[in-house]
């Protein structure tokens, strides 16, 4: 099973690195299409199903509004000269992958190895599932014992269309 | 330990796009890969070889494995969070284009001191 995991999480890096260097903004967002139903199939592999699902239908939307954008305003992208900056940019991003590294070689030891995972946090949870009475054990936790999560959640994106129409609104000020 | 790394490198692709790149929608591209690689990372953290979905059917054994559903429960928020971030920059960004006529970083500069 990890072979396929594998496999998938090769064709999400170089559907990324494609999307980062593409020439045409149309195909850059296309091929970063890749990346999230990559994810998709990787939270299939991975034995999470209503992520998956829910994954699915964001990747979509995502999708339809950037290409949305795209057609509202242009595809085409500006040439970038190479000069001194670049480099310094190029600096900047190994310095920070040298961090992560760091950090990530500091985590992992207190990391179980893939696929030994102990459900400590969880196990009251998936006994009270069974109190919930729901048969998916994720909705279980989500509805029956997390709710403020969806609530939050539910704020936030409110928040983000309050925000959305605001910006895009046609009418501005008076003094425009 | 191979998918926590090859996940750790979608991580430092999205901080290479961020950094590197002059593009808003590439940009904003970069920033949605850096959210993708945390949600998968939490599901890989809490992923049992041998579990199956943490779903109870009529013919699932009283004592099968199940994957871990507490990660699975708190990535359901954060993915439909993730969409409404993303829908709030690419705005963002229609509205520099409407204003600047590109999606240059380095030409919307008029706020400059």
């Amino acid at each position: 099973m990890e072979i396929y995991l594998i496999i998938m999480l090769i064709l999400m890096i170089c559907g990324s690195l494609f999307s980062l260097h593409a020439k045409d903004l149309l195909s850059a967002v296309i091929s970063y299409g890749i990346v999230g139903f990559g994810l998709v199939i990787a939270f299939l592999i991975l034995q999470a199903p209503d992520l998956a699902i829910v994954q699915i239908v964001v990747e979509i939307i995502t999708l339809v509004i950037m290409i949305a954008v795209l057609n509202n305003t242009t595809h085409q992208q500006e040439e970038s000269r190479f000069h001194f900056s670049k480099m310094l940019y190029f600096a900047v991003v190994l310095i920070f992958a040298a961090l992560f590294f760091i950090a990530f070689n500091k985590i992992s030891p207190l990391l179980s190895s893939f696929g030994n995972h102990t459900t400590r946090m969880a196990t009251p949870y998936m006994h009270g599932a069974t109190v919930t009475g729901s048969a998916n054990l994720v909705t279980g936790i989500v509805f029956g014992f997390r709710a403020y999560d969806t609530l939050g959640e539910a704020t936030v994106l409110f928040t983000a269309v309050i925000g959305v129409l605001t910006i895009l609104r046609l009418k501005g000020k008076k003094d425009e | 330990m191979i998918p926590f790394i090859l996940c750790f490198i979608l991580f430092l692709i999205g901080i290479y796009g961020i950094i590197t790149q002059k593009n808003l929608i590439k940009i904003i591209i970069g920033l949605a890969i850096m959210e993708y690689s945390v949600n998968l990372f939490l599901i890989l953290i809490g992923y049992i070889n041998g579990g199956t979905a943490p779903i109870i059917t009529h013919y699932t054994s009283a004592n099968a494995s199940f994957v871990d559903p507490l990660p699975q429960a708190l990535i359901l928020t954060a993915i439909v969070i993730g969409l409404a971030t993303t829908a709030l920059l690419l705005a963002l960004a229609i509205r520099l284009y409407r204003k600047y006529g590109t999606f240059d970083i380095r030409k919307i500069n008029s706020l400059k001191g």
